[in-house]
């Protein structure tokens, strides 16, 4: 038994039962219908996550924050000091991170794409996206491009979920989808 | 130390204990339960302050506790406890004497004195990293050292382990091949030798920076190194946990592996493949191809999910084919009816089974599906899932065997014997809702490392379902009874150790007593040549449609959000 030699020292020339033969191939053939579904989605499913990316100073990434924000700002939202900005539809758009705030607010239209850059001026911090439940990691010094295409309109949170010390729990941001 | 080493002849089961490798074993064993108690209070402190409601420390505490029970518990806690069932695994079932007893105590006092030291940093205040330390944010030099000579000091022990292995051999104490627990135990002190070897590639620099000689870490590389110790860490319980399931059910029931090569066979996959599930926390990284995302993070096509799989059989279908061959023959179930569900070690293992795979297994595989990992990265679901593996899997087995250590290493009787039968149930249930009611609120959206999820001291303003909140009460309501499962289990332990009766001989009621084996000894497998395991096959095949159930629903829930590319 397990805390024994086994009976056959050469334990590798034992045959297998049938239902352990029968087990071991449903098993395996299951890991390659999970493995295929990934390469599936990829081909057929609607969300991916891009695997483009780029290395980028916090500086520079900050300026085409700010450029973006410059050019389409269209409120402020509240009190806060925050500006609200809608971008055109198809372009790039820009977010920033950092303890402890995502800048800006942007305002995007139902069922328009964007290119959406995400990057850190200071540590790692989680972009999810709520309630809709998208989330990325977020890295200082590397530019993540992902293309979203907003299917429903409203006004959706950005909680960081991604431990960034005393503050990470007041770090909220704001996406507003408009029709 | 003289070639004629102190041995005492287990009256229980034959074997042969060296008296060195048994101090050491007590040791790591009774260390690694004082870091449980610590740990584990500490987790629920978490629990109370993640229930709304409670809100029981302020933020700062949060999160000085919350870094220090994830160190306390998944390091220092298992590793303590693994590196006696290293020891108990070499020396005492092949009967053979430890390699250099000596520096197994260097060992242990590295790893002790490098707890202590983490611990102090983080009590300090200046290192509330998390259990991760994604840099760059910085903790104390001394976070990372005392890390480093834990890691050095486990390592030893990995060492003494293959050390006592070729001893066993040469001094032929056993014939044959090595036995299956020992086998399972090899699996996982070599995926050690990994996962620390990341660990000190990772840590030293990290170590440096923090001193100032290094100006800069990559985050992305730091946690690509980094998991491949953390998630690492996990197979080495894996392997472990899965060997004492064999080991409990092989002294409770007299259980033997329906198969030698197949119970084989699955942990080599561990060996070969677990290693490349540092993937799972990459998913969502800037700078990785879904390519190698895809490939590394099924362990290449499943193939270590398969090795669990296989034994997900082979462990009950071995109680199986014992209990029928003890006569409990009467439908597919009165095996597992009859069972000793009153032996603390029997039910703790059995439920550390069915929780790992339907709780932890299931939600493991569907968290490190690349694109599903979208809905889940981050959130709550993360400590729901290996709260299922790691405490309900790793943690429930190692008590039920700890519930045979006492007697057969510590030679104590278990007081209170009705407070230990109850004991994996109370704990069990409690870590099972913990999981479910976590995995349920990061299904949610709720985030995880976090104070407050009502945003109060936030500029916005955002509220999560009250489904949500539902969730965070109940998992305080289950943190209790897990914490009081916990607190039985120490209770009884320690208890027994100090205060119970001296265990004399094989006429004792917990355990069955297995039949003496001197080392010449062999077993036999199976059941008479074919295996004949309906109940098994039952209830492989409930796991297995709650598996493709689950999985495909959560494809679903991805195909409602938000297209992205």
């Amino acid at each position: 038994m397990a805390l024994t030699p086994p009976k056959d020292r050469l334990w590798w020339k034992e045959s297998l039962h049938t239902p352990e033969i029968v087990w071991i191939t449903v098993a395996f053939l299951w890991g390659v219908v999970m493995f295929s579904a990934m390469i599936y989605w990829h081909i057929e499913g609607k969300q991916n996550l891009s695997n483009e990316a780029y290395r980028i100073d916090p500086e520079v990434f900050a300026a085409k924050a700010e450029a973006m924000t410059d050019q389409y700002t269209v409120r402020e939202e509240g009190d806060t000091g925050i500006p609200v900005v809608h971008p055109p539809p198809g372009s790039d758009i820009y977010l920033i991170a950092r303890l402890w705030e995502w800048w800006p607010i942007l305002e995007l239209e139902k069922d328009q794409s964007y290119r959406l850059h995400l990057s850190s001026m200071d540590w790692q911090h989680g972009f999810s996206l709520q309630p809709t439940n998208i989330n990325v990691q977020v890295h200082p010094k590397y530019e993540l491009v992902i293309t979203i295409e907003p299917n429903e309109a409203g006004t959706f949170s950005i909680v960081c979920n991604e431990y960034c010390g005393i503050g990470h729990h007041t770090m909220l941001g704001r996406i507003y989808v408009v029709e | 130390m003289a070639a004629k080493a102190a041995f005492r002849v287990c009256p229980d089961t034959g074997l042969k204990v060296h008296l060195p490798a048994e101090a050491l074993i007590k040791a790591n064993a009774v260390v690694a339960v004082v870091f449980l108690l610590v740990g584990g209070i500490l987790g629920l402190l978490v629990a109370l302050t993640r229930w709304p409601a409670v809100h029981l420390l302020p933020a700062e505490a949060f999160y000085s506790v919350l870094t220090a029970h994830g160190i306390n518990v998944l390091l220092f806690w298992i590793i303590f406890f693994e590196i006696a069932i290293l020891y108990f695994a070499s020396a005492v079932i092949l009967s053979s004497r430890l390699a250099t007893p000596w520096l197994g105590w260097v060992g242990f006092v590295l790893m002790l004195g490098g707890a202590i030291m983490v611990n102090v940093a983080v009590l300090q205040g200046q290192s509330s990293v998390m259990f991760t330390s994604y840099v760059p944010m910085p903790a104390a030099p001394h976070f990372y050292l005392g890390l480093i000579l834990f890691a050095v000091g486990a390592l030893i022990g990995v060492a003494i382990f293959f050390g006592t292995l070729v001893i066993a051999r040469e001094e032929r104490t056993y014939e044959g091949s090595l036995p299956l627990v020992t086998f399972g135990a090899l699996t996982a002190a070599i995926i050690a030798v990994f996962t620390i070897a990341s660990g000190a590639i990772i840590l030293i620099p990290t170590f440096l920076w923090s001193l100032g000689y290094i100006s800069q870490i990559d985050s992305v590389m730091y946690k690509l190194v980094w998991w491949g110790m953390g998630h690492s860490s996990q197979q080495i319980n894996v392997s472990a946990h899965v060997a004492v399931w064999y080991a409990i059910a092989a002294i409770v029931l007299g259980a033997k592996p329906l198969s030698e090569k197949v119970s084989r066979s699955a942990f080599l996959l561990y060996i070969l493949f677990l290693q490349l599930a540092s993937a799972h926390h990459l998913l969502v990284e800037p700078g990785i191809s879904s390519d190698w995302k895809i490939f590394n993070t099924s362990y290449a096509i499943y193939l270590a999910v398969l090795g669990s799989m296989i034994h997900g059989m082979s462990v009950p279908g071995a109680i199986e084919a014992a209990q029928r061959g003890k006569g409990y023959t009467k439908g597919a179930f009165e095996w597992l009816r009859k069972a000793p569900w009153g032996n603390p070690a029997f039910s703790g293992m059995a439920l550390s089974l069915v929780l790992f795979g339907f709780l932890g297994g299931i939600s493991g595989v569907v968290l490190g599906t690349e694109q599903i990992n979208l809905i889940m990265h981050n959130t709550l679901y993360v400590p729901g899932h290996f709260h299922a593996t790691v405490v309900a899997g790793t943690t429930l087995a190692f008590m039920a065997l700890t519930y045979l250590v006492v007697p057969l290493i510590f030679r104590r009787e278990l007081i209170l014997p009705a407070v230990a039968r109850w004991q994996p149930y109370v704990f069990g249930i409690g870590v099972a809702g913990i999981s479910l009611f976590m995995m349920g609120a990061g299904t949610l959206g709720v985030a995880r490392r976090h104070w407050d999820i009502t945003f109060s001291e936030a500029t916005l303003t955002f509220d999560y379902p009250g489904t949500a909140f539902l969730m965070m009460g109940l998992n305080g309501v289950f943190a209790l009874l897990a914490a009081l499962g916990g607190a039985m289990f120490i209770l009884v332990v320690v208890g027994s150790i100090l205060f119970g009766k001296r265990h004399e001989g094989a006429a004792q009621p917990a355990p069955a007593p297995a039949a003496p084996r001197p080392a010449a000894a062999v077993g036999s497998y199976g059941n008479a040549g074919t295996i004949y395991v309906p109940g098994t096959y039952i209830l492989v095949g409930l796991f297995f449609t709650a598996f493709v159930l689950y999985y495909f629903v959560n494809w679903k829930y991805l195909s409602e959000v938000w297209p992205l590319s």
